[in-house]
């Protein structure tokens, strides 16, 4: 009883073994939900699409991500297939065109954020010249205006990429305008009873110093531009993995779209750890102030 | 106009008649001060009264709203090396060691060809001062993994090293325990002894400054000027200036009487609101010290 007590308690310091058993539990606990209700649908209809049993969504996943896409057709086929008639390894081509959009976006994104951020954060002129407008771009939502980037850009690839950057850039160069605001002012008039000039203090001082933080605000920002680009590729693509759900949407395929919501969650997670690990080899300083 | 007070060769850091005013609020009234190379002047004064203000002003960070200020001869304008700085914090860069931080002077003031060439020179130039503030075993230390002490001993380090015309230090040890703080009390006056440099130190500790300075200036507002003999509110100008000497101290010196009695007579003089002294009284026993006053100020119109 009183061990009870103490494990509900503010109190309570869980042991490695217990915290992993706990953090296991919703997952453990919400598959077995969803298993038990789909085998009920499946005892009543064997052909049940919208609660796929393990089963079905691993013959999906033998079909787009080991076959090539007109495999099946040319199945008994005596002839010899060329490989273009073939196609492609859909899951493939969907991954990498989906990280390759990704990918740019936010890199284009994120190192306009740091220019932006960075004049704003340095040169009082660019500051009023700049930070209003750059604030209300912010504000717009940014997929009121897809419309408009679809007219402007076409339905390419260029489109969704100025989604990504048109979503994640203005709140970035804001962000990165107030890291760099956050330096102490001591810092820059430090540096110029060193010597330094306004080139090496943007340089030296300012750049190093907010660098760890500028990648984990990319970090951060990976989760909407994750956002934007299932929204671009939703409306307007020919590939990609958001394209890839939505079409299966038509045809009531959960047994494929399942499989590919948990490849792009486990995609964000290690972009997500890469990075970390990244910001904590090459910025032990950045650890070592407790941040 | 400046008055003839002013020695160029003699006087490293001269003021007169600064004032600093923010917006309607009167911070610096008037400020007389000449100090010469190779003096330890310490200041105080009640907190508030502007002694940061007066700092970011000999540094350049800020405009004087009115008055001269002049640094080894020439008027102020942007902070740069010829003034060095400690803070109690932000003085050292964090995502740099200790060795970068102190050599990160001769760097910035070197061109890219002679930093390359010249760049044993300035290694051992910046051993050479993390050597003197003993902290040789920590120069591939990052400043969040050294102790409050040691992170100002590498700021005046890092300051040092490009040999300043003045050393600006801003509570320096506002922020360490009273061991680590006594402990680099003693080593910054055996660094002053060695050096002969012209320190600035600001403090609100009075036995600190008194201890430290081979001159203690105090500021405050409470002073009465011509014949207006109500207390109202001022800009702080300099109220105590005295001749402490550049003779050899001991942590002994603190316990004596006299160092007693002069703790209380400027405390008396500089941090009680209560009393104040007309402009013509107050003790500016120091010989460089001087006032410029008109016939208002004094009292005699
Ligand atoms: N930038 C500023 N704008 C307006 N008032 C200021 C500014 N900086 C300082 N002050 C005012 O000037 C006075 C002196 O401040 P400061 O120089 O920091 O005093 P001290 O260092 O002696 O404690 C304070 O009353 C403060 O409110």
């Amino acid at each position: 009883m009183k061990r009870i007590r103490e494990f509900f308690s503010i109190h309570y310091s869980p042991s490695t073994a217990v915290k992993i058993v706990l953090a296991l539990l919703p997952f453990l606990i919400s598959a077995g939900v969803y298993y038990k209700f789909a085998s009920e649908r499946h005892a009543i209809n064997p052909d049940d699409k919208l609660l796929p049993l393990p089963g079905q969504m691993l013959d999906e996943i033998k079909r787009y991500a080991f076959q090539r896409e007109n495999e099946e057709l040319f199945k008994g086929s005596e002839e010899p297939v060329s490989k273009e008639d073939l196609g492609d390894i859909l899951f493939l081509k969907d991954t990498l065109a989906s990280l390759k959009r990704l990918v740019i976006g936010t890199s284009i994104s994120a190192i306009s954020a740091l220019l932006v951020g960075l004049l704003m954060g340095m040169f009082p002129w660019f500051r009023s010249f700049g930070r209003p407008f750059v604030t209300f771009l912010s504000i717009v939502p940014p997929l009121s205006i897809l419309p408009i980037i679809f007219i402007v850009f076409g339905v390419e690839e260029m489109a969704k990429i100025m989604l990504i950057i048109i979503g994640t850039s203005f709140l970035m160069s804001r962000d990165i305008n107030l890291v760099i605001e956050a330096i102490p002012r001591e810092q820059i008039v430090k540096a110029l009873t060193l010597g330094a000039n306004s080139f090496q203090i943007i340089w030296k001082i300012i750049i190093p110093q907010i660098m760890p933080r500028f990648l984990e605000m990319t970090r951060i920002y990976l989760s909407p531009a994750w956002l934007f680009l299932i929204a671009a590729e939703a409306i307007a693509s020919q590939d990609g993995l958001a394209y890839r759900i939505f079409l299966a949407r038509r045809y009531m395929n959960m047994a494929q779209i399942i499989p590919i919501v948990l490849w792009i969650t486990f995609i964000g997670f290690i972009m997500n750890y890469l990075l970390k690990v990244f910001i904590r080899w090459r910025y032990p300083w950045y650890m070592a102030e407790g941040k | 106009m400046m008055s003839d007070h002013y020695q160029q060769g003699k006087h490293v850091l001269y003021a007169e008649n600064v004032i600093k005013v923010y917006g309607a609020k009167i911070v610096l009234a008037d400020i007389d001060l000449a100090v010469s190379r190779g003096e330890f002047v310490t200041m105080v004064g009640p907190s508030g009264c502007g002694k940061s203000t007066l700092l970011r002003l000999i540094l350049g960070q800020e405009q004087q709203s009115s008055g001269t200020l002049i640094i080894d001869g020439e008027a102020i304008e942007h902070p740069d090396e010829r003034r060095g700085v400690v803070y109690q914090k932000y003085s050292l860069f964090p995502h740099l060691t200790v060795f970068d931080n102190v050599r990160l002077g001769p760097q910035f003031t070197r061109n890219p060809w002679r930093r390359f060439v010249e760049r044993k020179i300035v290694r051992d130039e910046a051993m050479k001062f993390i050597d003197k503030v003993g902290l040789t075993e920590h120069a591939s230390k990052f400043p969040a993994q050294l102790s409050g002490g040691q992170q100002q001993r590498v700021a005046i380090a890092q300051a040092l090293i490009m040999r300043p015309a003045v050393l600006l230090m801003d509570e320096p040890y506002g922020a360490l325990d009273p061991f680590t703080r006594e402990e680099l009390q003693e080593f910054l006056l055996q660094l002053w002894e060695e050096t002969k440099m012209t320190i600035f130190f600001v403090t609100h500790d009075l036995e600190e400054a008194l201890y430290l300075g081979s001159r203690l200036i105090g500021i405050s507002q409470f002073y009465f000027e011509g014949k207006d003999m109500k207390a109202r509110a001022r800009g702080a100008r300099v109220v105590v200036d005295l001749d402490l000497g550049r003779g050899r101290k001991t942590p002994a010196t603190k316990a004596t009487r006299e160092f007693g009695e002069s703790v209380r007579f400027v405390r008396h003089e500089c941090f009680t609101p209560g009393i104040s002294m007309r402009v013509i009284d107050l003790p500016l026993r120091h010989p460089d010290s001087f006032i410029t006053l008109d016939a208002e100020q004094r009292g005699e119109k």
